[in-house]
């Protein structure tokens, strides 16, 4: 049986610990409002912007004009996928599902003879990849320093793809990012972005007739690009709010944990001290019997 | 036909402005329009600039660069970069003027005696100036 002091050494940690992930867990929930709101914020303008697109990829088609973001580059033999994580831990299943993904993404890739290169956004992402990936990383995004994802940030990345594009060092862009449904549920998903897909094209043909100025071609070719950035800022805001959410509940979680330790530790505790004195007791009775 | 009509201003981050307005003048890539209500159907570029909004309500000015504006039943601009004309401070107007300018040497030492990019990096520029120039912002730093 363990001693006393040992004991309520125990007990006094657990509920050092359980202070702490309860802490955490209203600091999450608090972040993860914000996190919501920004999500929020952003959508009026990625609705607006993805229908016009939509629109307009419709309307140019597959012509042989068309952008090289939006037809691709006619083949699909190097892809790029970008895997955005966290840049901390303690958020539950949060990185490695979205580690896991991508990587049975890259394995498929791999078996098919495609080569794979993988840029990462958030250190924890590129923590859980390096053993089995490391030696395809071309890139790795840090955005450690920022305490709210800006567009800025987005642009960013955004410029780097669009760079490397450019340099013909990949056909297929596909990013890796976390749905957020709701505090307990989060998706990981990859989405194709470059070449552009557009998923609801029903947008696209109940809209009026418009006049381009310039023309489609010319505002087609300056939105694609901006329509990158626009599709990972949302992904990033996306994965915040998710990074949050999972954190909340893994943090509730591990407190009721806590809670039902100490209230175990306690019991044993209590039993013990019965038993040391009871032990006392017999050791006088018995003591004083002998005289 | 009714005088006013829904006029959104959204940027990535946020939306700046959402009412019923008389008129909004635009700042088109290929120079400024005016849209009111009943304007025919158009999509534009905008270049960075000056949207000025006319609304029952008071008017009010905003600094807009990159994105496009949709005419339609009613109006939306989407704007990479937007924000309330009289929020714009010397200190803002440089940071996007310097960005112009980084933009405009890294193309012209990429793209050299290729017109296309220069151009336009170099028309993006003189479009930052004279924005700044408009709204009485030093560009000569």
């Amino acid at each position: 049986m363990p001693n006393l002091k040992d004991l309520k050494n125990r007990i006094e940690s657990v509920k050092n610990t359980r202070k702490i992930t309860k802490a955490m867990q209203m600091v999450a929930a608090a972040k993860l409002r914000r996190a919501q709101d920004a999500a929020e914020a952003s959508r009026p303008y990625s609705e607006r912007f993805n229908a016009v697109l939509a629109s307009l990829a419709a309307s140019v088609g597959n012509s042989e004009n068309a952008p090289v973001l939006l037809r691709g580059t006619g083949k699909k033999e190097v892809h790029l996928l970008i895997v955005m994580t966290a840049e901390r831990g303690l958020c539950g299943g949060f990185n490695s599902n979205i580690a896991k993904l991508s990587r049975s993404h890259a394995v498929r890739l791999k078996k098919d003879g495609k080569q794979v290169k993988i840029i990462t956004v958030g250190k924890k992402g590129r923590d859980a990849l390096k053993r089995d990936l490391g030696e395809y990383f071309v890139e790795h995004v840090d955005l450690s320093e920022f305490k709210s994802i800006k567009y800025i940030n987005a642009q960013a990345i955004a410029k780097e793809l669009l760079a490397r594009f450019d340099n013909n060092e990949y056909d297929v862009a596909t990013i890796f990012y976390s749905k957020f449904v709701n505090v307990v549920s989060q998706i990981p998903t990859a989405q194709q972005i470059i070449p552009a897909i557009f998923e609801d094209n029903s947008l696209a043909s109940d809209s009026a007739v418009y006049d381009y100025e310039p023309d489609e071609e010319t505002i087609l070719a300056d939105l694609l690009p901006r329509g990158v950035a626009t599709q990972i800022f949302a992904a990033l805001l996306e994965n915040g709010a998710s990074e949050q959410g999972a954190r909340m509940s893994a943090m509730d979680n591990a407190t009721r944990n806590a809670g039902d330790m100490i209230d175990k530790l306690t019991i044993e505790f209590n039993r013990s001290r019965q038993a040391v004195i009871t032990n006392e007791l017999i050791e006088i009775i018995s003591g004083a019997e002998a005289l | 036909m009714s005088s006013t009509m829904q006029f959104d201003l959204v940027s990535p981050e946020r939306r700046l402005a959402s009412l019923e307005v008389s008129a909004v003048q635009i700042p088109g890539a290929d120079g400024d329009l005016t849209a009111m209500p009943g304007h025919a159907p158009v999509i534009t570029n905008l270049r960075p600039g000056i949207l000025k909004v006319e609304a029952p309500s008071g008017n009010k000015d905003y600094v807009v660069t990159g994105g496009f504006a949709e005419i339609g039943e009613g109006l939306s601009v989407l704007a990479e970069r937007a924000l309330p004309l009289d929020e714009l401070s010397q200190d803002a107007f440089d940071e996007i003027l310097e960005e112009a300018k980084s933009i405009y040497k890294r193309v012209e030492e990429e793209f050299q005696n290729q017109p296309g990019p220069v151009d336009d990096a170099a028309k993006l520029l003189s479009d930052m100036v004279a924005m700044g120039e408009q709204i009485g912002l030093n560009a000569n730093k």
